[in-house]
């Protein structure tokens, strides 16, 4: 199965949906434990995704996540900004030229964003970030399409193994972000970062599922 | 002379840094700030720091220095951004904010190069770039 540039469209604005709706879930996690803005910086970073995808004139894959990704930049207020924005537009360049993307693609998509998120946030796994969720979602995917699941396992996994992260970060401290000037004190919550990663992995799983069927 | 970037999550620091920095000196020393969001709230965005940076750059050279966190991340990806030949020119330094600039514009306004106000911020490094 692959996606066109329509229904990868589609796609980013179900991402921009789910992260509306979950909003003041995220805020209230960053609220815990950071500045309090990670719902209302991604609904606004999405917000302006789904204007510019609105009347975006291209059907090329690469120049749609690249879109994305100068949008977050220039559109969400803290790390997740540039984060976000820094893995998308590294994974524009693997589907640069692209009208039709299938999973492989996607792993490639999915490595060079994590690897944009270690590369701008300097972070590891257990951190507590976002590549808590991030990393074993990946690994999850790379395996699973090496063995040739069936697609809606493999994205099942994937978003599987990014809750587990979610859950990860609970019991650890942070070590990054503004979260790591509460040392201990941050045990016990989850990376809100985590958490909105881990939402758009579930809603690439459903959107894809849908697509589907 | 070389120029002077602060990059903040709020603004009234950012302000309040420019406006303590440029009582060390006389002449005026170019000093662009780039903070909080486009719209008015804390943080931080690259767009705003590539604003900035054009804003006092010369081939001399602009020295860049930030709050925390999302500040760093911001400045770099700027800086990733702009023409490679300005790319050189420009360093992002984690010395002590505060300190920092005011240091830097005492170091600017004796027309140091970038090097040697570089040299003279590495001893206010508070190591935040790990
Ligand atoms: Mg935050």
């Amino acid at each position: 199965m692959s996606l066109t540039s329509n229904q990868t469209i589609l796609l980013l604005k179900e991402i921009g949906k789910t992260l509306e709706e979950h909003k003041t879930l995220l805020t209230e996690l960053d609220g815990a434990i950071g500045d309090g803005d990670h719902g209302i910086n991604m609904n606004k970073g999405f917000t302006a995704v789904t204007k510019k995808l609105d009347d975006i004139q291209t059907e090329d894959i690469g120049h749609i996540l690249k879109t994305v990704g100068m949008t977050l930049v220039s559109n969400v207020g803290g790390a997740s900004g540039p984060l976000y924005g820094t893995a998308f537009m590294k994974a524009a360049v693997v589907v640069a030229g692209k009208n039709e993307i299938d999973l492989h693609d996607f792993v490639k998509i999915m490595e060079e964003a994590v690897e944009g998120i270690k590369m701008r946030g300097k972070a590891v796994p257990g951190d507590k970030t976002m590549l808590d969720a991030l990393e074993p979602a990946y690994n999850t995917l790379y395996q699973a399409v090496e063995e040739n699941q069936p697609i809606e396992d493999i994205l099942k996994k994937v978003k599987d193994a990014a809750l587990q992260g979610v859950q990860y970060t609970e019991k650890i401290a942070a070590k990054k972000g503004r979260a790591s000037y509460l040392g201990e004190r941050s045990i016990g919550h989850q990376d809100p970062g985590a958490v909105s990663s881990y939402l758009i992995l579930d809603t690439i799983y459903k959107t894809i599922r849908n697509i589907k069927d | 002379m070389v120029g002077l970037v602060i990059v903040s999550h709020c603004i009234e620091i950012a302000q309040g840094i420019r406006k303590l920095a440029s009582q060390m000196t006389p002449e005026p020393v170019p000093i662009a700030i780039a903070a909080g969001t486009n719209d008015g709230r804390l943080g931080t965005n690259a767009e705003q720091v590539t604003r900035a940076i054009n804003e006092v750059y010369s081939s001399e050279g602009v020295i860049i220095l930030f709050d925390l966190g999302s500040a760093l991340m911001s400045t770099e990806l700027a800086v990733e951004c702009l023409p490679e030949e300005q790319q050189k020119n420009v360093v992002i330094l984690d010395a002590a904010i505060v300190e920092g600039a005011i240091t830097a514009v005492v170091e600017i306004s004796l027309n140091k190069n970038l090097k040697e106000i570089k040299d003279v911020l590495k001893d206010l490094s508070i190591n935040k770039m790990n």
